[in-house]
């Protein structure tokens, strides 16, 4: 690791008057550690927002569920409120890496840091939610803007992420078998808007597949998307797998998501 | 440099780091805790693993300052008066381990996935413990060993 600075601001307001600059924030580190190790990154200063209470926490009511940026993938996964509005939700926190990772890593990093490999783009995509920064509201489908990039300017802060309560979800990845990274994941929701399905791991970044939401919005049924594939063009391949093994994955795990969205 | 202050093992600790210095290098080469082993340096292997504030967290992916005020247990502070705990005795009468090297951290993710699962079935320990890595075992007498101690922890 190159030397920084590291401070440690007790608000929201403090946290964006140090980010300036170079200097970067951290939450759990689970991410920005192993890239400072391996000299990817060289910032002034690391702004630990780690702490700051109120972007931590898990609110549910008004038909939505609403998770701040800091609250770690274990709080996420054992939320009785998660798990009683968005079982799927639930699931697919407990899913993310190790015990350990989900007891340091948030979903506002997850989502900022936007890894093609990430399970967290697939529920913002899938169920339409919200994300909340310090200085406006994003909606999913213009947040994740490609592999690694997001619409955040280099100073915003995300401060929490609003999901709407769906009629049905589920989510279901094809692990991979070392890291737990998603080979492919995909959520699928039933909601008061029709129906989403976003797939993460198969592209550069999350994407929908609009064919599979037509076909289900009239009958939500693993079935009714039997015959529908994904083109290879443009997905990522890697020793882990082919572009085309990731195409085929993507109709098996949404097909699988529907059955355990209890389609 | 800035003084990183946390309890350790029930003792207060203090020391002047670097900034990017790690918690496992805090603890071993600062408090000279060397029973935290370093096994990949690269967030995979959980033969770092120690509990901040009671969750167990990778010490290779968290910096000392990270854990400033806070409260750390090491394997070193697992045994009270002499007597191991019941943990450290079920890998031991289990045959749980072999080389050593991933025990240690191997016995603090198991005590924080026994204290959040009391009575974990083989299926809940296997999955619990993805996080690390045993080179020698096989795995099967760890496994055999968390479950002989949950019965033995907190009962
Ligand atoms: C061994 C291992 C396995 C993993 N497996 C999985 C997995 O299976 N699935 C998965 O999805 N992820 C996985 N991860 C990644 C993990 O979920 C990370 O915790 C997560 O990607 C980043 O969250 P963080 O809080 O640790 O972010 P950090 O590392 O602290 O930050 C990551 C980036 O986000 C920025 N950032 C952080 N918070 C904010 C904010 N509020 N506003 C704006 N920018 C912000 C930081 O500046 C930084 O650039 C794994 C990680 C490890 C080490
Ligand atoms: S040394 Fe920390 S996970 Fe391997
Ligand atoms: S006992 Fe040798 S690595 Fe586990």
């Amino acid at each position: 690791m190159y030397e920084f600075d590291y401070q440690r601001p007790s608000s929201l307001s403090e946290a964006a008057s140090m980010l300036s600059g170079e200097a970067t924030l951290m939450a759990g580190g689970q991410t920005l550690i192993p890239t400072l190790k391996q000299r990817l990154a060289m910032p002034s200063a690391v702004i630990d927002i780690g702490g700051i209470a109120e972007l931590s926490g898990i609110s549910a009511g008004g038909g939505s569920v609403s998770i701040g940026a800091t609250t770690r993938h274990a709080a996420v996964a054992d939320s009785a409120d998660v798990k009683g509005a968005i079982p799927a939700l639930a699931k697919l926190a407990e899913g993310i890496g190790d015990p350990q990772v989900r007891n340091m890593g948030t979903i506002g990093g997850s989502i900022a840091n936007n890894d093609p490999a990430a399970d967290y783009p697939a529920a913002v995509v899938g169920l339409g939610a919200t994300v909340h920064t310090n200085k406006r509201e994003i909606a999913a489908d213009n947040f994740f803007t490609g592999m690694f990039e997001t619409a955040l300017a280099e100073d915003e802060i995300v401060t929490k992420v609003v999901f709407p309560v769906p009629e049905k979800a589920g989510y279901m990845k094809f692990p991979n078998p070392a890291s737990r990274y998603a080979m492919v994941g995909v959520f699928v929701a039933q909601t008061g808007g029709g129906v989403r399905v976003a797939v993460t791991g198969a592209g550069p970044s999350v994407f929908r597949v609009a064919e599979m939401e037509s076909a289900l919005g009239g009958n939500f049924w693993a079935s009714a998307i039997e015959g529908i594939s994904v083109s290879a063009d443009g997905l990522n391949a890697d020793i882990h797998g082919s572009a085309a093994y990731r195409a085929h994955l993507v109709g098996v795990m949404a097909r699988r998501a529907v059955a355990e969205a209890g389609g | 440099m800035p003084t990183v202050s946390m309890k350790v093992n029930g003792q207060d600790a203090s020391a002047d780091v670097e900034p990017r210095t790690l918690l496992v290098q805090y603890l071993r080469e600062h408090l000279n805790l060397t029973g935290t082993h370093v096994g990949c340096d690269t967030s995979q292997c959980g033969a770092c693993v120690v509990h901040v504030d009671g969750r167990s967290v990778k010490s290779c992916t968290m910096l000392a300052m990270q854990a400033a005020g806070s409260e750390v247990t090491t394997i070193e502070g697992l045994a009270q008066n002499g007597e191991l705990h019941p943990m450290q005795e079920a890998f031991k009468e289990n045959h749980g381990l072999q080389c050593g090297f991933c025990t240690p951290g191997m016995i603090m993710s198991a005590i924080d996935l026994v204290n959040r699962h009391p009575n974990p079935d083989e299926q809940t320990v296997r999955e619990e413990l993805e996080g690390n890595i045993c080179r020698c075992t096989g795995y099967h007498n760890i496994v055999k060993a968390v479950l002989d101690a949950s019965g033995k922890m907190g009962g």
